[in-house]
């Protein structure tokens, strides 16, 4: 096994990084051996996609050092990575999609012959990769965008194979994948392996991690936990040293079985772009909380009620009548209400008063349901009782805190009486005193029985708030968990090292 | 929140209150003093009157762009939109005093139609307005030469040019008070209600944040829509006073397009929306005409105006701008 190969590929040590004083790498130590896949797991927030960065040359560390291939490097940007033999394969593609796949593989180093393109070398040098990787199915001529996803890997790879690179990074890479196509990608990775490529294998997902890897490496908050060789692993263990942290905050009390009453919001078989097959059952009196990883399509499930990106299979119901849920604005007359994860973004007009960012919604949706005037009153009155904190009402919304914008927004729902409450991330970018005051204001809204889902990705906040969960993956619900679940049992879930039925 | 006993300012007035519209305010009074400066009778009341209703046209069509411009987008057709009103107007009344009504109808209409096509093709169709109303600009200059084999036919009835030109006499204390001085109060007035209310206030959060908007049930499509509508009504109008008050010729609406925007910057309205208000658009209209009414008292060319514009244009967006990143 790798971990006794005497010379390693990459060498990492110690490495920190930190943005605007906030440390997001401590220490980090990691090797790579030739032909070795290593694969770094953990968290949203850990700190993987930072550490990939500072190895493919994205951002210069501010400690420790590097070395690759037994020289110390110091790399200025991508370029001096991929010069130096280091590739890395995104998420999303970098592929020009009207060119073909020999151009993209030697874009902007092709072969040239009497300064001018050499098509013919291009394309029979790229024959010649494919066929190293086992690929010979696939035209060097073909344009590319009219590939599918798995193939387009490859030529990305190819792409990375080109400049000779010897140690190929891959975030994700599944992530894009359909089923059968991960099939196609371990093969490729073993051939990879068999060229002696060494490789660092970012994923969530443990099964994959199980199956290709030689050693794990596990980060948590930015430092290493432990580093091991996958055979000695176990998925609890690694779910453990992913989570591992103590429950301390308080939480309000959960609701009481009679205080939870009947089905107010109900999906069935709903499906869109990102996600199929949702059954959930939403009952007034109670905080479903709604876990999974970033992109298992938590937010997808609250904007597609909300009818921002709406179900495009499947059947709605509010309070056992079929509803369908066009935009948001057909979700506010349902009685729906949303509380988005990006409040900057799309949750608050930043220039204008607080008292303008309360009324919004009454004043778009419900323009003559009641008097100006008492209207006015009314959310002056809830703008004093969700406690904001500001100079005035008229003072403009962007000089507030986060919290106190929450809480704005939160009264601009609260204007409209909804029946449904979507929260997603409602305590993201808070402070830790507005945190528990929105807690406890979303968990009143509940006793008073509104039907309230909220998204967190904070497992603690997620599992203090929720009366119940269902954990997402692959937009799809990979299983339901009981109030008193713990961290382990949603990680599992949310990263599938256990199925639906076992949940 | 403190909650506050006394009756608060509406938020339009709090807003003046806050000083937004101070520096527009010292610069229309430094204005006023060098006029008169050199030209002492002009704040009695029958040249004052006069001027303001010379004004209104602008001040109409600053604030119809006030509407689009505070919600995120631009109007560039209103220019050649006036230039053909008064030419479709001058053809269809062809000094027949009888259709004086009917045509002042068709012209309303037809300025909220450009408007309504304007706001389909830029929210439908999500063409940029600038574009988009570029476009408008180029078909109604081309299809009013078209239509009128490149001069203008008919005449204006008297009817028709009584509402640019004539005056209500014998007022107390002011003397003569024109009928477009008259119109104007009534339609700002009208304009100021309307963006207290709740239309005006989903309109602004519309060009602050149309995403906020649209996700707290806002229509932001036909919000726009109907902006581009009120600033197509607004050339309309603007275009009946214009044709009374200086005739029908192709040159009639040349160049009020950016005399419009270049108002509605000076007047505090950022471009790109959400932040200013239609009170400072329309001071802003007055302080431009002001301003050119300067320079004809000091003999600089009328050839001067544009380069004028497009230097008030360049500082009053670079000053907002340094204004509101600095804070």
């Amino acid at each position: 096994m790798s971990d006794r190969a005497p010379v390693p590929l990459l060498a990492l040590r110690g490495i920190g990084k930190s943005f605007y004083g906030v440390r997001v790498l401590d220490g980090v130590d990691l090797d790579v051996a030739p032909g070795e896949v290593h694969a770094v797991v953990g968290e949203n927030g850990a700190g993987k996609s930072t550490l990939m960065k500072i190895v493919s040359g994205g951002y210069v560390p501010d400690g420790g050092t590097i070395e690759f291939a037994g020289r110390s490097c110091v790399f200025g940007g991508p370029r001096d990575a991929q010069r130096a033999g280091i590739g890395i394969i995104h998420q999303e593609f970098n592929l020009l999609p009207e060119r073909t796949v020999a151009e993209n593989v030697y874009l902007g180093h092709e072969p040239k012959r009497r300064g001018l393109v050499d098509r013919r070398q291009m394309l029979s040098r790229t024959r010649d990769l494919l066929a190293t990787i086992g690929e010979t199915t696939l035209p060097a001529d073909a344009v590319v965008g009219r590939l599918g996803v798995a193939q387009q890997q490859v030529v990305e790879i190819a792409k990375a194979l080109a400049l000779d690179a010897r140690l190929l990074i891959m975030d994700e890479p599944t992530a894009a994948l359909a089923d059968h196509e991960v099939e196609l990608l371990y093969g490729l990775v073993r051939r990879l392996q068999q060229q002696g490529i060494g490789l660092l294998y970012v994923s969530h997902r443990l099964t994959e991690v199980f199956d290709l890897s030689d050693r794990i490496t596990v980060l948590k908050d930015g430092r290493r936990v432990q580093t091991m060789p996958t055979t000695e692993a176990t998925a609890e263990d690694l779910v453990r040293q992913m989570v591992g942290r103590e429950l301390s905050s308080y939480y309000p009390d959960r609701a009481a079985p009679e205080d939870i009453g009947a089905v107010r919001l109900a999906v069935r078989g709903g499906g869109n772009r990102k996600l199929r097959d949702i059954d959930l059952d939403l009952r007034a009196g109670e905080v479903l909380g709604i876990g999974g990883l970033q992109g298992s399509g938590r937010s997808a499930l609250a904007r597609a009620l909300f009818g921002v990106e709406p179900f495009t299979t499947g059947l709605v119901t509010i309070d056992g009548k079929p509803t369908r849920l066009r935009s948001p604005r057909a979700a506010t007359r349902a009685g729906i209400a949303y509380v988005t994860e990006d409040r900057k973004g799309e949750g608050i007009v930043a220039r204008q008063s607080v008292l303008d960012n309360a009324l919004l919604a009454s004043r778009a949706v419900f323009p003559v349901r009641s008097g100006r005037a008492a209207r006015t009153v009314r959310v002056r009155e809830l703008l004093a009782t969700v406690e904001v904190r500001a100079a005035g009402d008229d003072q403009e919304i962007r000089f507030l805190s986060g919290g106190n914008q929450q809480k704005v927004v939160l009264a601009r729902w609260l204007a409209l009486d909804p029946l449904i409450l979507l929260f997603d991330e409602p305590t993201r970018g808070i402070d830790v005193g507005a945190k528990s005051a929105i807690h406890d204001l979303v968990r009143q809204l509940a006793r008073a029985g509104a039907a309230v889902l909220m998204i967190s990705s904070e497992l603690p906040e997620l599992l203090g708030m929720s009366d119940r969960m269902l954990v997402m993956r692959d937009g799809r619900v990979a299983g339901e968990l009981p109030a008193g679940s713990t961290e382990e049992d949603v990680v599992a879930l949310a990263v599938g090292t256990v199925s639906e039925a076992a949940a | 929140m403190q909650l506050v006993k006394r009756r608060p300012l509406p938020p339009q007035l709090a807003r003046v209150r806050s000083g937004g519209l101070l520096p527009l305010l010292a610069i229309l009074v430094v204005l006023l003093v060098l006029i008169t400066v050199r030209q002492p009778d002009f704040l009695a009341p029958a040249s004052l009157m006069s001027f303001l209703g010379r004004s209104a046209p602008l001040i109409l069509l600053a604030a119809g762009q006030y509407f689009v411009i505070v919600s995120g987008e631009f109007d560039l057709s209103v220019g050649s939109l006036v230039t053909a009103q008064v030419v479709v107007a001058a053809r269809l009344i062809d000094s027949d005093p009888s259709r004086t009504w009917p045509v002042v109808l068709v012209l309303l209409a037809g300025g909220l139609a450009v408007g309504l096509v304007n706001g389909l093709i830029t929210t439908r169709l999500r063409v940029p307005s600038f574009i988009t109303t570029l476009g408008m600009f180029l078909i109604l200059v081309g299809a009013v030469y078209l239509w009128s084999n490149g001069a203008p036919k008919g005449g204006l009835s008297e009817e028709f040019r009584r509402f640019g030109r004539r005056a209500f006499e014998d007022v107390p204390l002011l003397g003569r008070m024109p009928y477009a001085l008259v119109i104007l109060l009534i339609l700002a007035t009208l304009a100021v209600l309307l963006m207290r209310s709740d239309f005006g206030r989903v309109l602004v959060a519309v060009g602050d944040n149309p995403r906020t908007a649209e996700l707290s049930g806002v229509r932001v499509h036909r919000t726009r829509t109907i902006a581009f509508m009120l600033s197509g009504l607004a050339a309309a109008v603007a275009a009946i006073l214009i044709g009374g008050y200086s005739g029908v010729s192709f040159q009639a609406g040349a160049g009020l397009e950016f005399g419009a925007i270049t108002a509605v910057v000076l007047g505090g309205v950022a471009l790109g929306g959400g932040r200013g208000s239609i009170v400072g658009a329309m001071l802003g209209a007055l302080t431009l005409e002001l301003l050119f009414t300067l320079m004809n008292f000091y003999g600089v060319s009328g050839a001067l105006r544009p380069t004028v514009q497009g230097a008030i244009i360049l500082f009053a967006v670079a000053v907002s701008t340094r204004r509101s990143t600095s804070r």
